[in-house]
């Protein structure tokens, strides 16, 4: 991983996440906006991916468990598809709050990416 | 989802078993891994978190299938991890040695932003404004 783009990564997962819960509440039903943002966040969750492969190749490897972080990045990649093909499904309010739950699963996953990358405890 | 869906399924419900979902896949997955590779340095907490993990599956089926036999089965599951977080998270707290701070019951699931503590509570409530008996008079 590299720091500035976990924080970008998750900045924007957090802030799509609260956008969509808001939008939820609000009583609106998955829009091009709110299915779009859930998108962005699977592209650069996508990036992620291609970054992981090629990061420890380039003399960048990880503090903690390589496989335990891959563990993280797949559950976290299949999150935000699943969410939208509900709210493809099921178009009502509740939908749109399921994408902003999604996106606030996946920035919780992220930031503990990047504590086995670079944050060892013990 | 479908036309002929569970009545538990509908409205704020759904964010609650969408949440379950979430929990369910990230409890399983962590636990699969622990279980693989240091199941040694704590077995019991990590053969707990497993079983924890398949329970929040279990009950995230049991959310959204419909009829009285699944509302039963979300009872149980729900039941059971509440009782398991109670009684993990204190003994995580008395015996941290048993329960390493890693798995998703400990600390009352301060892991896991405590939402293992407050989810069963939510889709109890949940069950009981959806019960059947109140589902017939409406």
């Amino acid at each position: 991983m590299i720091v500035w783009f976990e924080y970008l990564l998750l900045g924007i997962a957090v802030l799509v996440g609260v956008f969509c819960l808001v939008l939820g509440f609000a009583g609106r039903k998955p829009s091009d906006y709110t299915l779009g943002a859930t998108a962005v966040v699977e592209l650069l969750l996508l990036a992620q991916l291609v970054m992981g492969v090629v990061v420890p190749l380039a003399g960048n490897p990880p503090t903690g468990s390589l496989p335990e972080f891959w563990v993280y990045l797949v559950s976290a990649l299949l999150i935000p598809p699943a969410a939208v093909a509900w709210a493809l499904v099921d178009r009502n309010r509740w939908s749109t709050a399921i994408l902003g739950v999604a996106c606030l699963a996946v920035a919780v996953m992220v930031y503990r990416m990047g504590q086995i990358w670079f944050v060892q405890v013990s | 989802m479908s036309e002929k869906s569970s009545s538990r399924a509908v409205g704020i419900g759904r964010v609650l078993i969408a949440v379950y979902a979430v929990l369910a896949l990230a409890a399983t997955a962590r636990s699969v891994f622990q279980i693989a590779t240091r199941f040694d340095t704590a077995p019991v907490a990590y053969l707990l978190s497993g079983v924890a993990g398949l329970v929040y599956i279990v009950a995230t089926v049991a959310l959204l299938a419909p009829g009285g036999v699944w509302y039963r089965v979300a009872w149980g599951t729900l039941a059971f991890e509440l009782v398991g977080v109670l009684s993990v998270g204190t003994l995580s707290i008395i015996d941290p040695v048993l329960f390493p701070a890693d798995t998703v019951w400990s600390m009352y699931g301060r892991g896991y932003v405590f939402i293992p503590l407050v989810l069963p509570v939510l889709g109890m409530l949940w069950l009981y404004r959806r019960r059947p008996a109140a589902e017939a008079s409406n």
